[in-house]
Parts: C-alpha cells; structure tokens; sequence
C-alpha cells in the first residue's frame, strides 16, 4: 500500500510562481514564489488577515488563483483552523477516513490501531470528539492526516485554540509524530514562539496583499525549547521584521 | 500509562456529589411527581364528593375506575388504542419518509429553498384542523382521512426542520468531506445525515408530539372507532366518566410513546447534539 516509492524521489513538493490572488476589489496575494521541498518543515508567520488560509487553500489546490502557477507533488492532507473531526464519528473512525481507499478491512485497523497507541490515545478508540479534551482533540486530528500514504501536510494554526501549556505539549508531540512518519509540512501560524521552535525555514508575510517580506532558516535540531538560544535569536529576527521588537517600536 | 494520564484530562459533564446525594435525589425524582399526582386526584375527589359541580358535569375518581374496568372487559378500550396508534403510526412514517428527505435535498439547494420556503411556511402555519372537510370529502370515513390529517400536521414542520438543520451545517465538514472524497450518496448518507440527524430526532419528537393531539380531533369527525372517536361518543351518550378514563389513557400513552422515542436520543452517535 505504501508502494510510492518513485514519488519519494521527488525534491520538491510544492511550487508556486508569481502567484496573485484577489477576493473580487481586494488584493490579498501578490507575486508569491515559493518552493517546498520534500520532508521540509516549512513555517508562514503573518498577522490575521494577511492572506495565510488563502495561501493554503491555493497550495491544497481547492481554490485556483487569479494568476501564477501551482504544482504539487504527492498527496496532500490539511489540519483546519477549526474543529473538523467529525462529532458523529468516533476516534477509531475519524482516523479510519484516511484510510477509505485501503480494500482490505484488516490492514485498515492495524494502522488505526497503530495510529491511536502513537498518539497515546490507548483506550479512546470509541470515544466521541466531544468526550475528549482539546488537547486530545488535537492529537486525533494528527493521527488523521499522518494514517495512510499522505506526502505533505498543511496545517492552519492548529493549535491555536488551546491553552499555552497544552499548546507547549503539542509542539512537542508534533516533532515525535513528524519523527517516527517523515512529512512535509506548510504550518501556518501567528504564534512567533511556535514558528521558531518548529520550522526548517520561516517564511514572515507582509500585510495585505501578502508577499514574502523575510526568509529565515533555523538549522537547529529537533526537538527545541522555546529557551533554546537558536529559537530565542529567531524569535528576535522574527519579531524585528513584525516591527514588534522593543528595538524597532520607537513610539507608541 | 498514557491511557490512565490522558483519563485524568477528559472533562467530566457531571458535577460532583456524594454517593448517597445522588441516591435521593433519584428517589426524589419519583416520589415528588407522585405526590402531586395524589393531591390532584384527592383534589378531584373533594370537589365531586362535596358536589361542588353537578354529577352530570363531573364524574368521581370512583366513577372513571369503573367505566374503565368496563370499557377494558368489554375489548372496546384495546380495539381503539390499536385503531388510533395505526393511524398515528402510519401518517408519522409516511410524513417522516417523505419529508425528511425533501428537507435534505432543499437543505442543499439555495434556490430550491428560496422557491419552497413560503409556500411551506404558508402550509405549516395552516391548522391541520382546516382540512377536515377535505379529509372526509376526498377520503369518506374510516383510517384515510385520519392518515391525511395526520401527514398534513406533520410534514410540514419536519420539512421545515430538517431544511434549516441542513442548511447550518459547519463548512467545514463538507471541506473535510470533499478532503476525504466523499461524494453524492455517500456525502448525503456519511455527512449531511449524521450531522444533522441529532435535530431531525429533536424534530420527530415534536411532530409526533403534534400527530398525537391531532388523532383525537380527527377520529371526532372521520372514523368509527378510536380514541378521539370514543371521546365524542362519550360525550353523546353523556358519560364523561368513560370520557375522562380515555383522556387519560390518551395522555399516559402520549407520554410513554414519547419515552420511547427519547430513547433514540441516547444513541451514542448522536449525543454530540445533545451536549454541547
Ligand atoms: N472567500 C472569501 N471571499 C472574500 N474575501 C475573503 C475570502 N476568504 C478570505 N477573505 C479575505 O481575505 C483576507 C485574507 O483572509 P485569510 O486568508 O483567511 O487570512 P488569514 O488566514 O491570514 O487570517 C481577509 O481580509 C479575508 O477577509
Ligand atoms: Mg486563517
């Protein structure tokens, strides 16, 4: 099942060039290029409304954009902003919609099964969504877009609605998962902290309309603390080019 | 190790009580509803041993176990709780298995539902009771006209329902949907169905709550037997004790039926609905 041997050779996965987008007068994107490349943790950081869930939907190709080329390389899945198991479903079988194309109903379970013991979920297989935590929640959402042969994951600040903490054990349990099932990833946030602790490369967006203002590369390995001296120094380039940084905010 | 770590984060719906709390609070829950029940029956007794109303108007408690005893052996009581539920049943099957999937489809379809919602409203907003003299005009007497009645109270509202259930649908699961390649009858039956399937139970329930009061004013004027019709004969022949003992056996089965269908609310695939 997992016979995608050929495609793993391919170096890069997603390739946009001089993409535009507009929502009828307003300009959101403009002039994007951007190359992902295979098993790369690729990280965009912008402020709300700058356009970053447009850039994904145009990535995942569920919205055509008004000018420029797209290509993409494998089998995409996507982590939503918002909740998007299905309540009526339960761990076992949101996790199992991965799965639909896999005939044989006895492989089906074991990577579920396997699936739920990787996210430490023993024993929750037959609860609902909403018996479970968000944190939980979460967690199912991963094991959902790694279950099965998906290439490159997209992921719309998926932690964004939960607490600090759990947003800190998230980042964590998200770099062990990316470890033991190799992806690559396009993970959106507005978490400069979670940008720097996570990403192979950084990509800061300007406001509306959107364009790359920065690219960052952080080297680091993997797993980082948010204390760690390389994420520390990338926050601060990040928060510099946001004009956040006490050294840039001249007057309030 | 994780599983009992992970159980000490699942958010728990009940509020703490002791053991023993929660124990009366049960008994309570029986014993208040009771009571009341026997203050309202003594309160009936008094009124009618101190002919506070005339015995005509009135019957005694005493009275009603009587004519119950009597209607129970005679086989009239079983017959007309049978000949009513029959009705009932078949007009809610046909309502239900027609109309909900009329709400699905214009759940989906803006334009349809644009083109549909007046003229369903207009007819929702129409009292069932208007068409008696359709009913028997087009259907003489007999099950039929209580059927039609029956369909007309109820398809409606669960059109309705089952529309405005549809069309609030988060988008995001036909996003997720359309990420998993579900499409046509498997997107109606795996998503639009379950996701809206906690409120079509809400709904039935309510349209059922509505066919049983109209049973009764349909069997007055279209049938030869049933509840409603052994309500109207009661009332002909002057014997309101036989008409109080099937008010309540009306009620009590009204109630019981109703118990019932909570039990689909219980369905573990549903309870997402009902709890947040
Ligand atoms: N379908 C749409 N139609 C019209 N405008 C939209 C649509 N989706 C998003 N927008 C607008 O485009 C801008 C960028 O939106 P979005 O990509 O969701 O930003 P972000 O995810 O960075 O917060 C916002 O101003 C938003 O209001
Ligand atoms: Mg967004």
């Amino acid at each position: 099942m997992y016979a995608g041997v050929m495609k793993d050779n391919v170096t890069t996965r997603l390739i946009l060039e001089n993409v535009s987008h507009d929502y009828g007068s307003l300009a959101v994107l403009r002039n994007l290029n951007l190359a992902v490349m295979h098993g790369e943790f690729l990280v965009l950081v912008g402020p709300s409304g700058c356009g970053k869930t447009t850039l994904l939907n145009i990535l995942s190709g569920y919205i055509k954009p008004v000018s420029g080329n797209v290509q993409i390389n494998g089998i995409i899945r996507t982590v939503y902003q918002q909740d998007g198991l299905f309540p009526w479903l339960t761990v076992a079988e949101n996790i199992s919609m991965s799965l639909r194309d896999v005939k044989d109903k006895s492989l089906r379970e074991k990577e579920v099964k396997e699936l739920i013991a990787l996210i430490h979920l023993e024993g929750f297989e037959n609860h609902y969504p909403h018996q479970l935590s968000g944190g939980m929640r979460q967690r199912v959402e991963l094991a959902r877009v790694l279950a099965g042969d998906s290439d490159i994951l997209l992921m719309d600040e998926p932690f964004s609605a939960l607490d600090y903490q759990t947003r800190l054990r998230m980042r964590y349990e998200l770099v062990r998962l990316l470890s033991k099932r190799k992806r690559t990833v396009v993970f959106v946030t507005h978490d400069i902290e979670e940008a720097a602790q996570l990403a192979d490369r950084v990509l800061v967006l300007a406001d509306r309309p959107a364009h790359i203002s920065k690219e960052l590369k952080i080297e680091a390995a993997r797993p980082r603390n948010p204390t760690d001296d390389a994420v520390i120094e990338a926050t601060k380039t990040i928060l510099g080019e946001l004009g956040l940084h006490s050294s840039v905010i001249k007057e309030l | 190790m994780a599983g009992t770590m992970s159980s000490a984060t699942l958010p728990k719906k009940t509020t703490v009580q002791s053991a023993t709390a929660k124990k009366s609070n049960r008994a309570l829950s029986y014993v208040l509803p009771v009571a009341v029940l026997l203050f309202f029956v003594l309160g009936w007794w008094l009124i009618s041993h101190f002919n506070l109303f005339p015995a005509y108007a009135l019957p005694t408690p005493a009275d009603v176990v009587k004519s119950f005893g009597e209607e129970i052996t005679s086989g009239r009581l079983y017959n007309d709780v049978i000949a009513s539920l029959w009705r009932v049943a078949v007009g809610f099957i046909l309502s239900a298995g027609l109309g909900i999937p009329l709400g699905l489809w214009l759940g989906q379809h803006l334009h349809a539902r644009q083109a549909f919602l007046p003229m369903l409203n207009f007819f929702r907003f129409l009292s069932p009771l208007a068409w008696i003299p359709f009913a028997i005009l087009w259907f003489h007497i007999g099950d039929k006209p209580a059927i039609f009645l029956i369909f007309m109270a109820t398809f409606f509202p669960l059109v309705i329902a089952t529309m405005s259930a549809v069309s609030t649908i988060p988008a995001i699961y036909f996003r997720v949907a359309h990420d998993y390649k579900y499409k046509g009858a498997e997107l109606l039956t795996k998503v639009t169905f379950p996701a809206v399937l906690p409120q079509i139970i809400t709904s039935l329930r309510v349209s059922y709550g509505i066919s049983w009061v109209v049973i009764v004013a349909a069997e007055m004027v279209g049938c030869q037997d049933g509840l409603g019709y052994g309500i109207w004969e009661a009332r002909n022949g002057l014997r309101l004790d036989s008409a109080v003992c099937y008010m309540v056996v009306i009620g009590v089965l009204g109630m019981l039926i109703d118990r019932l269908l909570i039990q689909f609310t219980k369905l573990p695939n549903v309870r997402w609905g009902y709890e947040r």
